[in-house]
């Protein structure tokens, strides 16, 4: 028995049930979402059957059945775990809109672009904000900090989608220093996949602006969060004892303060995480960027009803296990936590 | 008569004179106030521009035209006026359902503790990691969002749980604290307790949050209308910006003043707040007073 209580105060473990146990509440959720709200997708699609292809209840009830993978004969608790089933298996049914293509293909063909393009902001953002929140967080009360702080304060303030429709006005319509039209999408068509130069740098140049858009509106949060933790670290009575004991200044900046003062960040990092997710069905709809945020908008104004509810199922589990893995970083970056098995 | 005196000077007078000591904390308390007076009692003052004049489209901002005219060559400033109304109004309600929501639940989950606190916190950090955009964006597939309270209460109804942590936060440390004790001692009663002793000494952050919360229902609201998925009418500024994306204005070399005016108000209604409450923080937690 012993071994299994120390699973359980594992902190590693205990996040992975707490994740898991998030998912299959979103999960359901989502079910019920779909099949007890009124007028549900459900109910609906039987309906447009009935009146656009003049089928039968029965008929209609069967096809609409086919493309939920459900049966919606039976009891609704069963159907419930034919759903948690069939999504196990990676079934989420079939699109609407699209004729009988999966639901499962269609994210995968969006997901990976969401990902690349949100996660590379994510890092190129908080390292830049990092950086700069140390240099003013030094340098506080001079010239540099108060520039910095204040366009930190208008950044943080502008709504993403908001920037990214300034970006497209400003450097794509007004200035004409990048052709917008041919940005559009997340290659070029015809654009042949692989570890090519070619390839590599189309991707970019589509992924560039909404890259942008989420580096600008999320730096300005991290600068100055890194500025106010740096400024408290700075006051810490070992930071103190680092200088008295005449340690050089750049192992005392990165090794004593920096290291101490990011791990406050790793808190709001989860937070940002869901936030940039949820954003991107936004930002990509303002650039046409063809990831999930923009799948979740298109299926919503198609009412492609199996495709949304994929489509936000797979954003949830995106960002539930984005933030496990912010967690376990944030868990081997503080000893403390590993150690005392407190959160 | 002297305790009177003290806690109108502390309430009233105390914050005016902090706040006119951070320069920036004060332009954007007093741009704050200028957007809520423009928007609430500007549209009795300006009349809203109807008359479609064809020879005016998209005119560069002048004396007669400050913001410059639209598709239809009607002034973009009255719109302006007229439109931040809606966009506040629906903010101001959206923020005050998750401060209630998260105000209760928050002080009970920290005050009351026990098993009342471990469900209210399991249920917070559930809610807290489903994305609060797409959430709001599903919804209003199945609910029709044309009322603007409905709207509200939706916003409010997905964004508490961020706020209810930290109220909880807040409540779990005052209750450590030697008055509370001492009042627990003399047995005052819970609702004494929570209505006189926690609440006021969580007011201050309890505005702070409010006017971020207004911030963050003006991203969702805004975001929506955007996208299409609220069916408005009427004058607002997210329609404004809808409208201009829509129709293509953006491609108009000549509509710059139309598409960015309803944009910048939205974006300095954003960093007024958020300037604002960053030097109500400062008045609030004077330990942040020092460190400048």
């Amino acid at each position: 028995m012993g071994w299994l209580v120390k699973l359980f105060r594992n902190y590693v473990f205990r996040r992975a049930i707490r994740a898991f146990i998030t998912i299959l509440i979103v999960v359901t959720i989502t079910f019920f979402i779909v099949r007890l709200m009124p007028g549900n997708p459900i109910e609906i699609y039987i309906g447009q059957l009935m009146s656009q292809y003049g089928m039968t209840f029965q008929e209609a009830k069967n096809a609409a059945a086919a493309l939920f993978s459900l049966d919606l004969d039976a009891p609704l608790f069963s159907q419930y775990l034919d759903y948690m089933k069939n999504l196990f298996r990676g079934d989420l049914g079939r699109s609407f809109v699209s004729q009988g293509v999966e639901v499962v293909d269609l994210i995968a063909s969006y997901l990976p672009w969401t990902l690349f393009s949100v996660g590379i902001s994510i890092l190129l953002s908080f390292s830049i904000g990092i950086a700069l929140g140390i240099v003013i967080a030094y340098k506080r009360g001079g010239l540099l900090d108060q520039i910095i702080s204040g366009i930190s304060t208008v950044l943080t303030s502008i709504p993403n989608y908001l920037l990214g429709i300034i970006l497209l006005i400003l450097l794509g319509v007004q200035l004409q220093l990048i052709p917008v039209s041919m940005m559009r999408g997340t290659v070029s068509p015809g654009m042949k996949p692989g570890f090519t130069w070619k390839f590599i740098s189309d991707v970019f140049k589509h992924a560039a602006l909404p890259i942008l858009t989420y580096v600008l509106s999320t730096v300005g949060g991290w600068i100055l969060s890194m500025r106010g933790s740096t400024l408290n670290t700075l006051g810490e009575d070992f930071v103190t004892v680092a200088k008295a004991r005449g340690l050089p200044e750049r192992r005392i900046t990165f090794t004593y303060v920096g290291r101490n003062a990011i791990l406050p960040l790793f808190t709001s990092l989860t937070m940002q995480i869901g936030f940039m997710m949820g954003g991107s069905a936004l930002v990509e709809f303002i650039f046409v960027y063809k990831g999930v945020g923009w799948a979740l908008w298109s299926s919503i104004g198609q009412r492609d009803y199996p495709v949304m509810q994929g489509v936000f199922l797979i954003i949830t589990i995106a960002v539930i296990v984005a933030n496990f893995m912010a967690d376990l970083l944030y868990g081997k970056l503080d000893p403390r936590i590993k150690a005392g098995g407190s959160e | 008569m002297k305790k009177l005196k003290n806690f109108l000077w502390s309430l009233f007078v105390q914050p005016v004179i902090l706040i006119a000591q951070n320069k920036t904390g004060l332009v954007g308390f007093i741009v704050l106030l200028i957007i809520i007076f423009m928007s609430f009692v500007g549209p009795y003052i300006i009349p809203l521009d109807t008359k479609v004049k064809l020879d005016k489209i998209y005119q560069p901002p002048s004396w007669e035209h400050i913001l410059g005219t639209d598709s239809e060559g009607k002034d973009v400033f009255s719109q302006i006026v007229h439109g931040g109304k809606a966009v506040l109004t629906v903010a101001f309600l959206a923020a005050l359902f998750s401060t209630l929501i998260a105000v209760t639940l928050g002080i009970t989950s920290g005050f009351v503790g026990g098993r009342a606190d471990t469900v209210i916190m399991f249920i917070t950090e559930v809610v807290l990691t489903i994305p609060q955009f797409p959430l709001l964006a599903v919804l209003a597939a199945f609910i029709r969002l044309s009322s603007p309270t409905l709207l509200a209460f939706i916003l409010g109804a997905v964004s508490w749980p961020a706020l209810t942590r930290a109220i909880r936060a807040q409540a779990l440390s005052l209750r450590e604290r030697d008055f509370i004790e001492a009042a627990k001692i003399l047995d005052l009663g819970s609702f004494h307790i929570i209505f006189s002793e926690i609440l006021p000494n969580m007011m201050s952050y309890i505005t702070i949050s409010f006017v971020m919360a207004m911030t963050g229902a003006i991203y969702s609201q805004v975001g929506l209308i955007l996208l299409g998925l609220v069916p408005l009418s009427g004058h607002n500024w997210g329609l404004m910006i809808q409208l201009a994306w829509t129709r293509g204005a953006i491609f108009f070399k000549d509509s710059l003043s139309y598409i960015l005016s309803p944009i910048l108000a939205i974006v300095l209604f954003q960093w007024s707040s958020v300037s604002f409450t960053r030097s109500l923080e400062g008045i609030f937690n004077p330990r942040l007073r020092v460190r400048r």
